[in-house]
Order: structure tokens, then sequence, then C-alpha cells
């Protein structure tokens, strides 16, 4: 901050410097604020936001922002202090209520408070009044900055500006008051749902999930934040050969639970094949994969899933009603990765309401409850120092492919 | 000496009737045209007209506004607390700090967790954002950012990627690499382009699309591989604060909260805005859909944190208390939708019972406001960031 500082009082790149008339006596050197911000600007390349500090002060850096200097209690008291003995009762209200903070504070060193500030103002009379207004002035800047009174923005501190900036025209605009009506109108048309059904989902959903929850009710064998070992995670792991019971159980709560889960899918895959309706899973497979893509994928992606499963005589052919179909295909003309929502959510029904239900009934997923682990939990070690090295893991970042470049990012032991 | 302000007659073509006239300076929309006297009163009598029209607009909205609440309280037949008598209360919490992440120089802004369960990625103030492995506290990536106060970052859903943005206005991603030979700033890409601040990012459900919203008061959808605008959403009337992805089955909305007090939920399809709930009295800081999709939870600097039912279209609760004054930063659900974890400004972090309303526990441990919190994936732990340069993982 010095440096920068010092550069700023070079005569040739420095800020515009210029002597400011205050009544009678000429401050030297006085630099506006937005001079400096502007510099700072062109010098930094520095955005319009941030550490500009406004107010004349600023010359010497004698009371400048460093953070080799920080802001003790004591000088803040020794000011204070001046303050109320060149004018009595000129301090402001929370100046006031820091005055007597400070004073209970250093209650044993008061005396020596207020001898430091008489010296300090028997001495400023002894400089040139110039020079003494200028000081004055930089010192009340530090400490406003420093010490700000309530609800003013500590500069440094508080970060981009919030508020209701760009939009105060935009209330007024007749705009603003169409789309509101509009809104409003369609929200009046919804239908809505009684609070005491919505309220008994809240209860049987907490309540169906309180034991799969690690937080509530803990997790086996044991958490692997608790307890530095990663059994759990390993257990867990996205794709592994034998699930747990409580993940196997989850799977029964939603159809999405159990699409969300790569094992789940899988055999559910299997248990589709089996019926012979496979085809179904890999179309909306395929959908998501369009709706949450590239945007230069998206004609591409369009046609190969039309190829596959909507053209007639299609290898894969997925059984959509003819509405749909009959609007899917129109809407193919123009492809954008929404096209085949309907057809998506058509077919994602299907299986929620008719191959979703058999899959739970089935024998597939009766042995798989079965044959879950459910691991014995880890007590927690007893003598904390004899603690498990904690061991990383590879990084997702790292492809499949580079198999010699995990060893040596392996990392350390914490 | 006397002030004298000469009026200039300017000679020409009107900006209205195109006629050869003395013209007057008029402004329409801050924009400054040049009328014939003629056009000028015809304009200052629409004026009037335009007027007229915005009041009656503001009172047709305000009854409109009036009707729907009615609505809502029709089916508004019993409160969350009645209903949740039958539960049982929650036992003693014991949570406790079991990681504390060191290394940013300066406050913590924002942090999101990978779907590895371990891995985070954290942005501060001073522009840097570090990928941690927090499990084992080492520092895996670092970026510095070319603008401070990062507020906004995120981890792809594939782990190889992640997001970040703030006062730069845009929201840039960098692909993670472990190739010591390449500096990760040389493979960033600019997606977003904002007129303002990015208070928020997340990923879609693939590292192909962006979800943002800025302090210009719109949010904004985007494809990462070409930076093309796909869809943008206007409707807050100030700066919006954060955004959270539906978990729903149908996965086409999201919920975002902003300065205006208003959290709305959003069409990613339409683009139109689908819900909007004002009952805050102060910035919406934070959203977070609860898990099972049909509610979300709402922290603001009115020191309360609310839930929103969407089928029932209503708040249907408040979790605050007399002795909390200070603005909820963010918050965050268990994995059940049981808890709900609440940072404020005053270094706490307040754990509520989301059915009964109460507070079940309150976490100490941070020296300074806490300014992002979020549970990890499989729910074992939530991470808190905090403007004391911090993070820590509570288990």
């Amino acid at each position: 901050m010095e440096r920068v500082v010092v550069s700023m009082q070079d005569p040739d790149q420095g800020v515009k410097m210029r002597s400011q008339r205050l009544l009678i006596t000429v401050i030297p050197h006085a630099v506006a604020g937005r001079d400096v911000a502007e510099w700072l600007v062109r010098k930094f390349c520095v955005s319009e936001e941030g550490e500009g500090q406004r107010g004349v002060a600023g010359e010497t850096p004698y009371f400048w922002t460093s953070t080799l200097w920080p802001a003790a209690e004591l000088d803040y008291a020794i000011y204070l202090a001046k303050k109320n003995i060149q004018k009595q009762g000129a301090l402001a209200d929370y100046e006031k209520v820091q005055y007597d903070q400070l004073h209970k504070k250093l209650n044993h060193t008061w005396d020596l408070v207020l001898m430091q500030a008489r010296e300090q103002l028997r001495a400023a009379k002894r400089r040139r009044k110039g020079d003494r207004l200028v000081i004055a002035c930089q010192e009340q800047t530090y400490w406003l900055v420093n010490r700000p009174p309530p609800g003013a923005r500590h500069v440094l501190e508080q970060g981009p500006e919030r508020g209701a900036r760009p939009a105060s025209h935009l209330q007024t605009s007749s705009d603003f008051y169409k789309r509101e009506i509009d809104y409003t109108r369609k929200a009046l048309g919804r239908t809505r749902v009684k609070s005491s059904i919505c309220l008994e989902a809240y209860l049987k959903f907490s309540s169906q999930r309180s034991s799969h929850d690690p937080i509530m009710a803990g997790c086996l064998p044991s958490n692997p934040w608790i307890t530095d070992s990663v059994d759990y995670w390993t257990l867990n792991a996205p794709t592994v050969a034998t699930p747990t019971k409580l993940r196997v159980e989850r799977w029964g709560f939603s159809f999405w639970e159990l699409l969300g889960d790569p094992v789940g899918r899988a055999h559910f895959m299997d248990f589709l094949q089996k019926e012979f309706s496979a085809e179904n899973l890999s179309f909306w497979e395929a959908c998501e994969e369009l709706r949450f893509g590239g945007q230069a994928q998206v004609p591409g992606l369009v046609d190969s899933v039309y190829q596959q499963f909507l053209a007639p005589g299609a290898a894969r052919w997925v059984n959509i009603d003819s509405r749909t179909m009959e609007q899917t295909l129109e809407g193919l003309s123009q492809p954008h990765r929404y096209v085949l929502d309907d057809a998506q959510l058509h077919i994602y029904m299907l299986m929620k309401k008719d191959s979703y239900p058999r899959f739970l009934k089935s024998d597939m997923y009766k042995s798989l409850l079965v044959d879950a682990v459910t691991p014995p939990e880890t007590r927690r070690r007893v003598f904390p120092f004899m603690r498990k090295p904690r061991h990383s893991s590879p990084s997702p970042a790292l492809l499949p492919g580079s198999g010699e470049s995990a060893a040596a990012s392996g990392g350390d032991e914490a | 000496m006397c002030d004298q302000t000469f009026l200039v007659n300017v000679f020409g073509s009107c900006d209205k009737c195109f006629k050869q006239r003395a013209l007057r300076p008029v402004f329409k929309k801050s924009q400054q045209l040049n009328y014939c006297s003629t056009c000028a009163e015809i304009m200052a009598t629409d004026g009037l007209h335009e007027n007229e029209t915005l009041a009656s607009l503001k009172s047709e909205a305000e009854s409109l506004k009036g009707k729907l609440e009615e609505e809502r309280a029709k089916l508004h037949d019993v409160e969350l607390h009645q209903v949740a008598e039958r539960v049982e209360a929650l036992g003693q919490f014991v949570m406790k700090t079991r990681r504390t992440l060191k290394g940013h120089g300066n406050k913590v802004l924002c942090m999101d967790w990978c779907k590895d369960k371990r891995r985070i990625v954290s942005s501060s103030q001073d522009g840097k954002v570090i990928v941690w492995d927090s499990f084992t506290t080492n520092k895996e990536h670092a970026v510095t950012m070319p603008c401070t106060w990062v507020m906004a970052c995120a981890y792809a859903p594939s782990g190889c990627a992640i997001a970040c943005g703030g006062l730069d206005n845009k929201c840039s991603v960098y692909p993670l690499t472990f190739d010591k030979n390449e500096n990760m700033a040389a493979k960033k890409k600019s997606v977003a382009m904002h007129t303002n601040y990015l208070s928020a990012c997340s990923f879609t459900n693939s590292d192909m699309q962006i979800l943002t919203a800025s302090g210009d008061g719109t949010c904004a959808l985007w494809d990462v591989e070409s930076g093309q605008l796909l869809q943008s959403f206007h409707g807050h009337a100030a700066d919006v604060l954060c955004l959270d992805l539906a978990p729903s089955e149908t996965g086409n909305t999201f919920v975002s909260g902003g300065c205006d007090k208003k959290a709305m939920v959003w069409d990613m399809r339409s683009g139109q805005c689908v819900q909007a709930f004002e009952t805050h009295e102060s910035d919406v800081n934070s959203v977070r859909y609860y898990p099972s999709g049909d509610a979300f939870a709402s922290g603001s600097d009115d020191a309360t944190c609310r839930l929103y039912d969407l089928r029932a279209d209503r708040e249907v609760a408040i979790y605050s208390k007399e002795s909390i004054i200070f603005g909820a930063s963010s918050v965050d659900f268990s994995l059940s939708g049981r808890l709900l974890f609440a940072g404020y400004n005053d270094y706490t972090i307040n754990v509520w019972d989301v059915l009964k309303g109460s507070r079940v526990s309150i976490l100490f441990g941070h020296e300074n406001r806490v300014s992002t919190l979020r549970v990890s994936p499989d729910g074992t732990a939530f991470c808190s960031g905090s403007w004391d340069h911090t993070l820590r993982v509570w288990a």
C-alpha cells in the first residue's frame, strides 16, 4: 500500500495534485478522492468497485490504512479524548458510547490517555494552521474508516452494494405491472392442494427417510468424518457389486430414487430386458442426454433418437400413444432440446406405473434385498491419538485412462 | 449578476411529425428527442393518459394479489406444528467440527460439494478458488480469478470442472487438470455474461449447462461449450441472490431468491415464473429445495427462515426466535428433510426441526459471519464457510 502512495506522489505518473482552498487556508497537495480512484483504475486496470478511499486526506502516508499499523484501542481512546477536550459535547452518539466503553476498558491507563490527548493538542497548536488542518482531516478520515459509525458501510469490508438499484425505474413502468397482473391471473387459476395433505406428505417423507439420514440415525459401519474410516464410502460406491440393505430399500421408495442410483438402474435394465421392454429405459436415457447435453449436439442426437426409437420399423421402437407420436414427429422438423419432452414423459410414466411396481414385486428384487449387506458398526476409537491415517482418493477429474498419473498424484497423508 | 438562461431556438425536422418547425427538447424514457411545439403538447396530454393507466394498472395488480391471498388461505386448514404433534421430538444433537480447512487468505464466500462426497470447491474475497479433498484437508487445485469477491462457485456433476464468478460479471468454467505443465487458467472458458455481479451459479444435470443468477435482476441458462444463452428469466425487481434446482423427476424448475424479498419458481423451458412467494421482510439470501421437491426453504436478512410448499402454494412454516436478530445467510436440509441447517451473520449455525418448528441445536465455532452452508451429497456431514477465512466440516 505504501508503495502505491509513493508512486501516486510521483510528479509525472502520479495523481493530479492541486492546492485546494479551504476558506482561507490553502491545503497543499490535496487530492480528490475521485482522482485517486481514476488513477488506480488506469494504473492497475482495477474494476470500479472496491477499495477506493473516499475523502480529501491522503497525502502523507501517516494515517494510511496499512495493515502494518492496526487501529489500536489506545489510539482511538486518545483521539476521542482529544475531541472531547477540544469542544465539549462534540462527540456523536456512537462515539460517546465508544468513549464510555473504552473508559471502562482502559480505566487503569485513563490518566495516560488524557495526558497523551492534552500533549497532542498542545503539540498541534505549535504547528502551522495549514498542517494542523491537514492532519486533523487525515485523523478524522482514518477513524471514520476504521471505526465506522453504526450502519455506515465499512468501505473495505462490505463488498458489492446490493439493492433495488437497477430496478427502481422498473417498478413504476407499466410493463412491470402488466406482467404482475398476467402472472397473478394465471396463479389464481392454478389448482392448489389442501395444506393438511401437503403437510402429511412431509411427515411421511421424513419418517420414511430418517433411518437413511446419516446425521439423524448414524451410518454403518461408521461416519467417515467421525472415525476417519472410508469404509462407508467404499461400501456405498456408485458402482459396487453388493449394495447395502438400506440402499436397496431406497429403490422401493420411488421410481426416481431407483433411476438415480447407477446400480439400481442397471438392475432395473436387466429386469426390463427379461420383460422385453428395455428400449423404454434406453429411450428415456437418450432423451435425458438430449435435454442436458451441449447445444451443438442437439440436431445429431435428435436424429439418432428418431432413427433408433421412433422411426417406423426402427430397431428399438418405443410404444407411444398415437397423439404424442404425431406431435413429436411434427416437432422433429425443427429439432430443439425439448422436442422429445412429451414422448419422454409418456415413457417415464409408463415405466413408473407399470414396470416399476412389477420390479418391486419380482423375485429379482427380493433376492437383491436378501443378498444385500448390512455392515457391522465400527465403534469410535477410544484413544484418539492412535488416529487412523486418512487415505486420499483418486480425484474424479482423472480420466479412467490415465492410470499412471493417478499414482503420481496420490496425495499426502494428513 | 443575474443568471439568465436563454432558450436556444433550433430549427429542424420534428422527430415525430417530421415537419420543419422550431424544436424543443423533450425527454422520453431518459432519451432526448426534438419535438415541434404541437407534438410536444400532444405528448404532454399523452403522458397524462399514460400516468392514469399506470395508476389503474397498479391498483388492478394490488387487488388481484389480494384475491390470490384469499384463494391461498381458503385451503389452509391446518398448521405444520399441529400436524407435527404426533411426531417424536428429536433427542440431543451433538455435532462437532470434524475438519477445519485453512488456506484462504480472506473471507470465504461460497462453496460446493463434489458428487464424490469428499471434495469441495470454495471461493473467497481475494479472488482465490480452491478445490480441497476435505477428508484429508489437502488442497488439490487453486485458481486465482482476475476479480475479487468471487461470490459463486459450483462443482460440475462429473467432478471434472468447476465454475465460478463474482464481480467480473461473468461465470467462468475451469476444467480440472492434474498436469503440472498446464496452467488451469489457460483453459478457462467464459460462459455467462451479465451486466452486474454474479451471485450464484449451478450446473444442471450435466457438465454442459449452467444456470446463473446475477445482481442485474435476472437468471440465465447457458450452454457451456459455446457460451450461448439458452434461456433468460426476468421478473425479479432487484438483485437475485441465490438459486437452487429442483430435485423432482420432471426436473424442469428452479427457485431463486432476491433483494426484492421474493422467492420465485421458474420453468426452465419457457422462462416463465410459475410461482412467486413474497412473505419475507428483507432480502432472501438463500433458497434450498426440500429433498422431495415439493417445498423449499429460504433464509433471509429478516433473521427468519421460512418453508414454502409448492402444491399448497403458500408459506407453511417460519423458523425464528426473538433472540435471533441477525440475518440467515444460507440454508440446507439434511437428507431426510427433518433438519434444516442455517448459517447466520451472528457467527452461529442454528439447527431447526423442520416439522416442529423448534430449534434443535446451536453450533458455535466460526469467528465471523457464516456465509455459505451445504450438506454433503450423501448427507454424512455439512460444510460451512465463513468470513473468518476458514471452512468447517461438521458431523
